[in-house]
Parts: C-alpha cells; structure tokens; sequence
C-alpha cells in the first residue's frame, strides 16, 4: 500500500503540492511514484529564479534503468530547491514526503483547486 | 501476460518476489531486491541469472564445420573440439542477423547459443542458407534451460555447492559433468564482464541447481543487473550496439570477423567495401557534467548532430556517466567534445575508448 499524507494536493502525474502561508508551496513526489520508480540514482532539477508551469515537465527523477520526467503540478517561480537529493538521491525512496524537491511562489493559487484531493488520488492510484 | 512463455524457473522467481517484465516473448524477472545490490554481487562476489530464454540451435552432419564458416564472422575451422568462439551472423549487406557463441563439440556437430528474441528468425535464416550443405538443423531451445553463474566466486561456489571442479576449464572452453544423475553441459563463459560459468541442463537438473546455489548465498540477478554488467564491459547487446541496421565494423566488433582470412563467408564482401570508409562507428562516452545519458538520446557537436546513445546509464561500479554510442566519423576520435542532449538540456561530455572497466576474466 502506497503511503498518503493528509492536507496535501495530488496531481495526477504523482506529485504532491504543501501550502506553507503566502502562496509558497513545497512540491514532490509520492509515495506511489518511488515504489513505482524504485533505487531513485540521480534527481535532476531547475535552478532557483527559474519558473515552472503547471503541466509542463521541469526536471526528471531517474532510477538505474530509466528517467521518469517530473511534470509541475502548478505554476511559478522557484524560490529554493532541495540540494540536498543531489548527493543523496535516495532519500526520496526513504521518505517522498519530507524530502521535497521545490519551493514555489504561486503565480495562480487557483490552479491548486484542479488537484487531486487525499481521497481522489487514493482511487486514482487503485 | 497469460500468453508469454515461461522458463522452469518461472514459480521461483514469482515466490522470490522478482518485478516480472516481458521480454523476447518471456515472462522475466527484471530485479529481485534491487540492480545495484545484484550488480555488486556479480562484481565483488557471485550472482546467478536464469538465462533458459535464449535459444540453442545444433547444426550437425558431414558438412557441419564447412557450414559454419559459410554463415559465422569468426574461424572455427582452429578451434578445438571442447572450444566455444564469439561471432555473428550477417546479411548479404553486412548487417547482423544475430551475435552468438559457438560450442564446437567435434568438427560434424556444433551447438549455436542465440539471443532469445531472435532464435526463430536464426533458425529459418540458418535453414535457408544450408540448401547447398549437407547438414541437419534442430532448434533445440526447448531442451536447453540454463543458469549463469557469475562473478570471481563463481568456480569456488560450484565447487563447494555441486562438488563439481571446473579449475581446470579454460576460458571459453566447455565440458561435461554429472551432477546427482543429471547430465550439465557447462561453459566458461558469460555476459558479465566477470570470470563464470554457463551451465546448460534439464528443466529438473536446472530447478534443482538453482535451489542449491539459493540456499548458499548466491544472490539470484535479474536481466536489469544482466544489463547494467555487460554494458560496463562494453558487451553489445542485439538491438542496440548491433542489428539488422549496424556492421560489425560500425560495431567496433572487427575483432570477432575473419575478413583477413580467405574463408568466404555471408556478408564479407559488403564489410570489406565498407571497410574502405567506415561512416560511422560505436564509441565510449563519458559525460562531465552530473547527469545520465540514455539509449536514444541524441549526440552533437556544434550543434549538429552526430549520432546517438545506443546504450548509457550512471555506471554502478564505476559511479560515473558513461555510454557506448553510434557516431559518425571523423567525431569518433577520443577526447572529442560532444554535447548529448538530454531531455532539453544540452549536456557536455568527451569521447572515449570502450574499457570503462578492467575485465576479469580467468584466461
């Protein structure tokens, strides 16, 4: 069984969305897409100052046998990201939901309300 | 899934919890625990791969020998009964039908191991070859299961597990043993990179070995670690370094052709034309930026393209970025600048030779 976690917003594409306050979000993967990927070995992600866009990919996820693209869950600009998956990738296998990838300001805190909630992606994922 | 086929081993790999994938019409295991833990198992110890897909074909009779030179790249006209020799079949234009090992068991009967997606288009390529031959042609896969057993433990784990003692087998040579009544054909041979053991025998003989070898700590490895191995010792693998679209010589596998000899085989006359001017040819290379290049992702130099990745990963033993890739001469010289583009970032890296590791075979 693939692990959830309450209050966070899930798109499709497996990743997770956490409001912090100020229309800043932490993005990640779930629990489901680390199962599915298994020994994650290299995460490769933008740079701080660059900007995403909700359904468009920005960055991949790669195990030994393949890359699995990351696609934005929302749109906006990268205020932080995780550096330290660059030297320990694996601790997204350990724990997805604590080890995020991306801190974004919103351009459009409405495009959270086209997420999955918990309940929606727990059928999705069925 | 329900119409894949399945090795004898099929219920232990399901009860060992391997992720199955299908591959060449089989249903496989791809990973038992993880890739990396059996790939260093084969690296620094002993591994063993249910191989029982791949394909065997005898080819027998008077002209046995004679036949073989006509359709095979390398000589076995000098090797010695009890010898097993690397090769490929070709087309007429010097592309590859397949890559292979021969077992010469005496010079009027030959054993033909073949890749496992390719052994029914052999065997009709071989047939339809052998009309002006007088040979017999079986496609005995069925027959055939195997288990590889690989990694420098390899010889001390079958000594100490089957009591059988292989010291005195040579580096591609085969024999014959018995093991509690069962009859095993076993080569030193692999796909590893590693010094090991091929053991060719029956679904009984194979199912009974493969448990004994379990319950002694060799760690049972999927076809991703089978990969992952005999790319870092730059194997080719049918599909990729090699196929019906690629020579042996755009390969870098004239090593294993006998164009120098005057035996007439398929295929010689268009490698010999093509040797004239090579186009392009398969290369290392090692990226010097963080990042993985994959099969498929294209190469550049000065922002046109020179080729592609043909195979690539983030070397388990090595812990660098590195791929064996097609490129187009006159780039396939060493320390070429080169840029792949992965995904859409144009990522820097260097040409290279194709000794990503020191191979540790016991010859």
């Amino acid at each position: 069984m693939s692990k959830l976690v309450e209050g966070l917003y899930y798109s499709k594409s497996h990743e997770w969305v956490k409001p912090l306050e100020d229309d800043v979000v932490l993005v990640g993967i779930t629990d489901f897409a680390q199962s599915e990927l298994g020994d994650v070995v290299f995460v490769d992600l933008p740079e701080v100052g660059d900007t995403v866009s909700a359904e468009v990919e920005f960055g991949a996820v790669e195990s030994v046998k393949a890359a699995s693209d990351l696609i934005a869950p929302i749109s906006g600009e990268i205020l932080e990201v995780n550096d330290e998956l660059v030297g320990e990738p694996e601790l997204l296998n350990k724990d997805p939901y604590k080890n995020w990838l991306l801190k974004v300001k919103l351009e459009n805190p409405d495009e959270l309300s086209e997420l999955l909630n918990i309940e929606e992606y727990e059928a999705f994922i069925k | 899934m329900e119409n894949l086929k399945k090795t004898c081993l099929h219920e232990k790999h399901i009860q060992l919890g391997a992720k199955m994938e299908e591959f060449a019409g089989f249903n496989m295991p791809i990973l038992y625990q993880n890739i990396k833990t059996e790939h260093l198992a084969v690296r620094n110890n002993v591994g063993m791969f249910d191989v029982s897909h791949m394909g065997e074909v005898i080819v027998k009779g008077k002209d046995a020998l004679k036949f073989v030179e006509y359709i095979f790249t390398n000589t076995v006209e000098t090797l010695n009964d009890g010898q097993v020799m690397y090769g490929m079949l070709l087309y007429d234009n010097g592309t590859v039908v397949d890559d292979l090992l021969v077992y010469r068991l005496n010079s009027e009967y030959f054993l033909l191991v073949v890749n496992a997606s390719n052994v029914a288009k052999d065997y009709n390529w071989i047939v339809e070859q052998s009309a002006n031959f007088d040979v017999l042609i079986q496609n005995v896969s069925d027959d055939y299961q195997e288990i590889a057993v690989q990694g420098p433990e390899a010889e001390n784990t079958i000594k100490m597990v089957l009591d059988i003692d292989l010291s005195a087998l040579e580096f591609f040579y085969f024999a014959n043993y018995e093991y509690n009544h069962h009859h095993l054909l076993i080569s030193r041979t692999g796909y590893t990179g590693e010094d090991g053991f091929e053991i060719y025998a029956s679904e009984e003989a194979i199912s009974e070995i493969w448990d004994l070898l379990y319950n002694n700590d060799v760690v049972p490895c999927g076809l991703g670690a089978r990969d992952t191995l005999r790319f870092e010792a730059a194997l080719p693998f049918y599909g990729h370094e090699i196929s019906d679209k690629i020579s042996p010589l755009e390969a870098g596998l004239k090593y294993f052709v006998k164009l120098d000899s005057d035996i007439d085989f398929i295929g010689k006359q268009a490698l010999k034309e093509q040797e004239e001017n090579l186009a392009r040819r398969v290369v290392g290379i090692e990226l010097t930026e963080k990042s993985i290049p994959r099969e498929g992702y294209l190469v550049y130099k000065d922002n046109q393209e020179i080729g592609y990745i043909t195979t690539g990963y983030l070397s388990i033993s090595l812990d660098k970025p590195i791929a064996m890739a097609m490129i187009n001469r006159p780039y396939t010289k060493k320390n070429t600048e080169i840029m792949v583009k992965v995904r859409n970032k144009m990522v820097p890296g260097l040409t290279r030779d194709k000794k990503f590791l020191d191979k540790k075979y016991a010859k």
